[in-house]
Protein backbone atom coordinates (compact mmCIF):
# COMPACT_ATOMS: atom_id res chain seq x y z
CA UNK A 1 0.00 0.00 0.00
CA UNK A 2 2.74 2.45 1.08
CA UNK A 3 4.86 1.51 -1.92
CA UNK A 4 1.92 2.07 -4.28
CA UNK A 5 1.13 5.43 -2.67
CA UNK A 6 4.81 6.41 -3.01
CA UNK A 7 3.95 7.31 -6.58
CA UNK A 8 2.78 10.96 -6.38
CA UNK A 9 0.30 10.46 -9.26
CA UNK A 10 -1.34 7.52 -7.42
CA UNK A 11 -1.33 9.51 -4.18
CA UNK A 12 -3.04 12.46 -5.90
CA UNK A 13 -5.76 10.15 -7.26
CA UNK A 14 -6.39 8.26 -3.98
CA UNK A 15 -6.24 11.40 -1.79
CA UNK A 16 -8.64 13.13 -4.19
CA UNK A 17 -11.23 10.46 -3.33
CA UNK A 18 -10.47 10.49 0.43
CA UNK A 19 -10.53 14.24 0.96
CA UNK A 20 -14.28 15.07 0.55
CA UNK A 21 -15.57 12.33 2.91
CA UNK A 22 -12.94 13.27 5.52
CA UNK A 23 -13.86 16.98 5.35
CA UNK A 24 -17.59 16.14 5.51
CA UNK A 25 -17.04 13.84 8.51
CA UNK A 26 -15.08 16.61 10.26
CA UNK A 27 -17.90 19.14 9.70
CA UNK A 28 -20.67 16.74 10.83
CA UNK A 29 -18.75 15.55 13.89
CA UNK A 30 -17.89 19.14 14.86
CA UNK A 31 -21.55 20.16 14.59
CA UNK A 32 -22.68 17.20 16.73
CA UNK A 33 -19.76 17.73 19.12
CA UNK A 34 -20.71 21.40 19.62
CA UNK A 35 -24.32 20.36 20.28
CA UNK A 36 -23.11 17.86 22.92
CA UNK A 37 -20.61 20.35 24.37
CA UNK A 38 -23.02 23.26 24.79
CA UNK A 39 -26.51 21.78 25.02
CA UNK A 40 -26.37 18.13 26.02
CA UNK A 41 -23.71 17.98 28.74
CA UNK A 42 -23.76 19.25 32.31
CA UNK A 43 -21.45 21.75 34.00
CA UNK A 44 -18.69 20.20 36.09
CA UNK A 45 -19.12 20.25 39.88
CA UNK A 46 -15.66 21.86 40.31
CA UNK A 47 -14.91 23.62 37.00
CA UNK A 48 -18.47 24.81 36.41
CA UNK A 49 -19.18 25.93 32.84
CA UNK A 50 -15.46 26.28 32.02
CA UNK A 51 -15.39 22.49 31.52
CA UNK A 52 -16.69 23.29 28.00
CA UNK A 53 -13.25 24.70 27.15
CA UNK A 54 -11.88 21.19 27.76
CA UNK A 55 -13.83 19.89 24.74
CA UNK A 56 -11.47 21.85 22.47
CA UNK A 57 -8.38 22.10 24.69
CA UNK A 58 -7.91 18.35 25.20
CA UNK A 59 -8.41 17.28 21.52
CA UNK A 60 -6.04 20.09 20.44
CA UNK A 61 -3.43 18.81 22.92
CA UNK A 62 -3.81 15.22 21.63
CA UNK A 63 -3.49 16.34 18.02
CA UNK A 64 -0.48 18.54 18.70
CA UNK A 65 1.33 15.36 19.80
CA UNK A 66 -0.26 13.24 17.05
CA UNK A 67 1.02 15.56 14.31
CA UNK A 68 4.49 15.70 15.83
CA UNK A 69 4.44 11.88 15.82
CA UNK A 70 3.44 11.92 12.12
CA UNK A 71 6.37 14.29 11.51
CA UNK A 72 8.75 11.98 13.41
CA UNK A 73 7.73 8.94 11.33
CA UNK A 74 8.00 11.09 8.18
CA UNK A 75 11.48 12.26 9.27
CA UNK A 76 12.53 8.60 9.57
CA UNK A 77 10.98 8.04 6.13
CA UNK A 78 13.15 10.85 4.72
CA UNK A 79 16.42 9.84 6.39
CA UNK A 80 16.19 6.03 6.54
CA UNK A 81 13.78 4.77 3.86
CA UNK A 82 14.05 7.80 1.52
CA UNK A 83 10.33 7.51 0.82
CA UNK A 84 9.43 10.09 -1.87
CA UNK A 85 6.37 11.31 0.04
CA UNK A 86 7.96 11.39 3.52
CA UNK A 87 9.25 14.95 3.23
CA UNK A 88 5.98 16.02 1.57
CA UNK A 89 4.06 14.58 4.54
CA UNK A 90 6.36 16.24 7.07
CA UNK A 91 6.08 19.61 5.38
CA UNK A 92 2.28 19.41 5.25
CA UNK A 93 2.00 18.28 8.90
CA UNK A 94 4.13 21.05 10.47
CA UNK A 95 1.74 24.04 10.17
CA UNK A 96 -1.23 21.89 11.23
CA UNK A 97 0.61 20.62 14.31
CA UNK A 98 1.73 24.17 15.13
CA UNK A 99 -1.87 25.42 14.86
CA UNK A 100 -3.22 22.66 17.16
CA UNK A 101 -0.45 23.42 19.68
CA UNK A 102 -1.37 27.11 19.55
CA UNK A 103 -5.05 26.24 20.12
CA UNK A 104 -3.98 24.06 23.07
CA UNK A 105 -1.91 26.90 24.61
CA UNK A 106 -4.53 29.63 24.05
CA UNK A 107 -7.51 27.60 25.30
CA UNK A 108 -5.46 26.28 28.24
CA UNK A 109 -4.61 29.86 29.26
CA UNK A 110 -8.25 30.90 28.94
CA UNK A 111 -9.26 27.97 31.18
CA UNK A 112 -6.39 28.66 33.62
CA UNK A 113 -7.37 32.23 34.41
CA UNK A 114 -10.78 31.46 36.00
CA UNK A 115 -9.67 28.11 37.47
CA UNK A 116 -6.09 28.74 38.66
CA UNK A 117 -6.25 32.52 38.86
CA UNK A 118 -3.53 32.95 36.23
CA UNK A 119 -3.14 32.63 32.45
CA UNK A 120 0.26 31.00 32.74
CA UNK A 121 2.54 29.15 35.15
CA UNK A 122 5.98 27.70 34.39
CA UNK A 123 4.73 24.22 35.20
CA UNK A 124 6.32 21.17 33.51
CA UNK A 125 3.30 20.37 31.29
CA UNK A 126 2.71 23.96 30.15
CA UNK A 127 6.42 24.59 29.57
CA UNK A 128 6.92 21.35 27.59
CA UNK A 129 3.91 22.22 25.37
CA UNK A 130 5.40 25.69 24.81
CA UNK A 131 8.69 23.98 23.84
CA UNK A 132 6.67 21.80 21.41
CA UNK A 133 5.19 24.95 19.84
CA UNK A 134 8.67 26.51 19.56
CA UNK A 135 9.93 23.30 17.90
CA UNK A 136 7.15 23.55 15.31
CA UNK A 137 8.05 27.24 14.71
CA UNK A 138 11.76 26.33 14.42
CA UNK A 139 10.99 23.60 11.87
CA UNK A 140 8.81 25.93 9.78
CA UNK A 141 11.53 28.62 9.90
CA UNK A 142 14.27 26.18 8.90
CA UNK A 143 12.30 25.17 5.80
CA UNK A 144 12.01 28.80 4.75
CA UNK A 145 15.69 29.47 5.47
CA UNK A 146 17.13 26.76 3.17
CA UNK A 147 16.75 27.10 -0.61
CA UNK A 148 17.82 23.59 -1.61
CA UNK A 149 14.80 21.30 -0.96
CA UNK A 150 16.97 18.18 -0.48
CA UNK A 151 19.19 19.86 2.12
CA UNK A 152 16.17 21.42 3.83
CA UNK A 153 14.43 18.02 4.01
CA UNK A 154 17.43 16.36 5.69
CA UNK A 155 18.05 19.27 8.10
CA UNK A 156 14.38 19.42 9.09
CA UNK A 157 14.22 15.63 9.51
CA UNK A 158 17.20 15.73 11.90
CA UNK A 159 15.71 18.65 13.87
CA UNK A 160 12.35 16.83 14.03
CA UNK A 161 13.99 13.67 15.41
CA UNK A 162 15.86 15.72 18.05
CA UNK A 163 12.59 17.42 19.02
CA UNK A 164 10.82 14.05 19.30
CA UNK A 165 12.46 13.69 22.73
CA UNK A 166 9.95 16.29 23.92
CA UNK A 167 6.88 14.17 22.99
CA UNK A 168 7.15 11.70 25.93
CA UNK A 169 8.15 14.64 28.17
CA UNK A 170 4.86 16.39 27.31
CA UNK A 171 2.88 13.18 27.83
CA UNK A 172 4.45 12.09 31.12
CA UNK A 173 5.35 15.49 32.60
CA UNK A 174 2.32 15.34 34.89
CA UNK A 175 3.56 12.03 36.31
CA UNK A 176 7.30 12.78 36.47
CA UNK A 177 6.99 16.16 38.15
CA UNK A 178 4.62 17.72 40.63
CA UNK A 179 2.57 20.00 38.37
CA UNK A 180 -0.33 22.39 38.76
CA UNK A 181 -1.74 20.81 35.59
CA UNK A 182 -3.91 17.82 36.49
CA UNK A 183 -2.81 14.27 35.67
CA UNK A 184 -4.19 11.99 32.95
CA UNK A 185 -7.93 11.54 33.36
CA UNK A 186 -9.00 9.86 30.10
CA UNK A 187 -6.35 7.35 28.93
CA UNK A 188 -5.20 5.80 32.20
CA UNK A 189 -4.94 2.40 33.84
CA UNK A 190 -8.24 1.85 35.65
CA UNK A 191 -10.31 3.71 33.05
CA UNK A 192 -11.32 7.34 32.58
CA UNK A 193 -12.15 9.49 35.60
CA UNK A 194 -14.60 11.57 33.58
CA UNK A 195 -18.37 11.07 33.60
CA UNK A 196 -19.73 9.54 30.33
CA UNK A 197 -21.89 12.67 29.85
CA UNK A 198 -18.64 14.64 29.46
CA UNK A 199 -16.68 11.91 27.69
CA UNK A 200 -19.16 11.89 24.78
CA UNK A 201 -18.59 15.53 23.69
CA UNK A 202 -14.86 15.11 24.35
CA UNK A 203 -14.51 12.06 22.07
CA UNK A 204 -16.84 13.54 19.46
CA UNK A 205 -14.76 16.74 19.28
CA UNK A 206 -11.55 14.68 19.29
CA UNK A 207 -12.82 12.70 16.27
CA UNK A 208 -13.87 15.95 14.55
CA UNK A 209 -10.42 17.48 15.16
CA UNK A 210 -8.74 14.28 13.90
CA UNK A 211 -10.78 14.20 10.65
CA UNK A 212 -10.20 17.95 10.19
CA UNK A 213 -6.45 17.57 10.79
CA UNK A 214 -6.14 14.56 8.47
CA UNK A 215 -8.15 16.33 5.72
CA UNK A 216 -5.85 19.34 6.01
CA UNK A 217 -2.82 17.04 5.97
CA UNK A 218 -3.96 15.33 2.76
CA UNK A 219 -4.78 18.72 1.19
CA UNK A 220 -1.40 20.07 2.28
CA UNK A 221 0.40 17.06 0.77
CA UNK A 222 -1.45 17.53 -2.53
CA UNK A 223 -0.43 21.20 -2.61
CA UNK A 224 3.16 20.30 -1.76
CA UNK A 225 3.28 17.81 -4.66
CA UNK A 226 1.99 20.56 -6.99
CA UNK A 227 4.62 22.97 -5.59
CA UNK A 228 7.36 20.47 -6.42
CA UNK A 229 5.99 20.00 -9.95
CA UNK A 230 5.98 23.80 -10.37
CA UNK A 231 9.59 23.99 -9.14
CA UNK A 232 10.76 21.20 -11.48
CA UNK A 233 8.97 22.72 -14.48
CA UNK A 234 10.32 26.20 -13.67
CA UNK A 235 13.88 24.85 -13.59
CA UNK A 236 13.36 22.89 -16.85
CA UNK A 237 11.84 25.93 -18.49
CA UNK A 238 14.78 28.10 -17.39
CA UNK A 239 17.24 25.50 -18.78
CA UNK A 240 15.31 25.37 -22.08
CA UNK A 241 15.33 29.15 -22.41
CA UNK A 242 19.05 29.25 -21.57
CA UNK A 243 19.81 26.64 -24.25
CA UNK A 244 17.69 28.50 -26.80
CA UNK A 245 19.51 31.75 -26.05
CA UNK A 246 22.98 30.14 -26.35
CA UNK B 1 -26.42 25.22 30.02
CA UNK B 2 -24.69 28.22 28.51
CA UNK B 3 -27.10 30.84 29.87
CA UNK B 4 -25.62 29.96 33.26
CA UNK B 5 -22.05 30.47 32.07
CA UNK B 6 -22.18 33.88 33.77
CA UNK B 7 -18.87 35.40 34.69
CA UNK B 8 -16.90 32.69 32.86
CA UNK B 9 -18.70 33.20 29.55
CA UNK B 10 -16.00 35.56 28.26
CA UNK B 11 -13.33 32.86 28.73
CA UNK B 12 -15.47 30.15 27.12
CA UNK B 13 -16.43 32.24 24.09
CA UNK B 14 -12.88 33.56 23.70
CA UNK B 15 -11.55 29.97 23.66
CA UNK B 16 -14.07 28.86 21.02
CA UNK B 17 -13.57 32.09 19.05
CA UNK B 18 -9.78 31.74 18.98
CA UNK B 19 -10.08 28.07 17.93
CA UNK B 20 -12.50 28.99 15.12
CA UNK B 21 -10.17 31.75 13.89
CA UNK B 22 -7.12 29.46 13.88
CA UNK B 23 -9.08 26.66 12.13
CA UNK B 24 -10.41 29.12 9.53
CA UNK B 25 -6.88 30.45 9.03
CA UNK B 26 -5.65 26.91 8.30
CA UNK B 27 -8.45 26.28 5.79
CA UNK B 28 -8.03 29.64 4.00
CA UNK B 29 -4.24 29.19 3.84
CA UNK B 30 -4.67 25.67 2.41
CA UNK B 31 -7.19 26.80 -0.25
CA UNK B 32 -5.19 29.88 -1.33
CA UNK B 33 -1.89 27.98 -1.46
CA UNK B 34 -3.46 25.15 -3.52
CA UNK B 35 -5.02 27.63 -5.97
CA UNK B 36 -1.73 29.50 -6.33
CA UNK B 37 0.16 26.28 -7.18
CA UNK B 38 -2.52 25.17 -9.67
CA UNK B 39 -2.37 28.57 -11.38
CA UNK B 40 1.45 28.47 -11.52
CA UNK B 41 1.33 24.93 -12.98
CA UNK B 42 -1.26 25.92 -15.59
CA UNK B 43 0.85 28.97 -16.57
CA UNK B 44 3.98 26.82 -17.00
CA UNK B 45 2.14 24.18 -19.03
CA UNK B 46 0.61 26.88 -21.23
CA UNK B 47 4.14 28.21 -21.82
CA UNK B 48 5.15 24.78 -23.13
CA UNK B 49 6.90 23.35 -20.07
CA UNK B 50 6.41 19.58 -19.83
CA UNK B 51 7.46 17.19 -17.06
CA UNK B 52 10.61 15.14 -17.84
CA UNK B 53 8.65 11.86 -17.99
CA UNK B 54 6.22 13.13 -20.61
CA UNK B 55 9.03 14.69 -22.62
CA UNK B 56 10.90 11.37 -22.73
CA UNK B 57 7.76 9.51 -23.81
CA UNK B 58 7.21 11.90 -26.70
CA UNK B 59 10.84 11.85 -27.72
Amino acid sequence: MLTRLANPATFMRVSGYALPPLATAAALLAAYGLYLAFLASPADYQQGETVRIMYIHVPAAWLSLFFYSIMTVSALGTLVWRHPLADVSQRAAAPIGAAFTLVCLVTGSLWGKPMWGTYWVWDARLTSVLVLFLMYCGILTLWRALDDPGRAARAVAILTLVGAVNVPIVKFSVEWWSTLHQGASVFRIGGPLIDPAMLRPLFCMALAFTCFGLALHLAGMRTEILRRRVRTLTLLQAERLERAAA
Amino acid sequence: MMEEAGRHAVFIWSAYGATTLIALGLVIRAVLDHRAQRRALARLEAAGAVPPGRKAARG
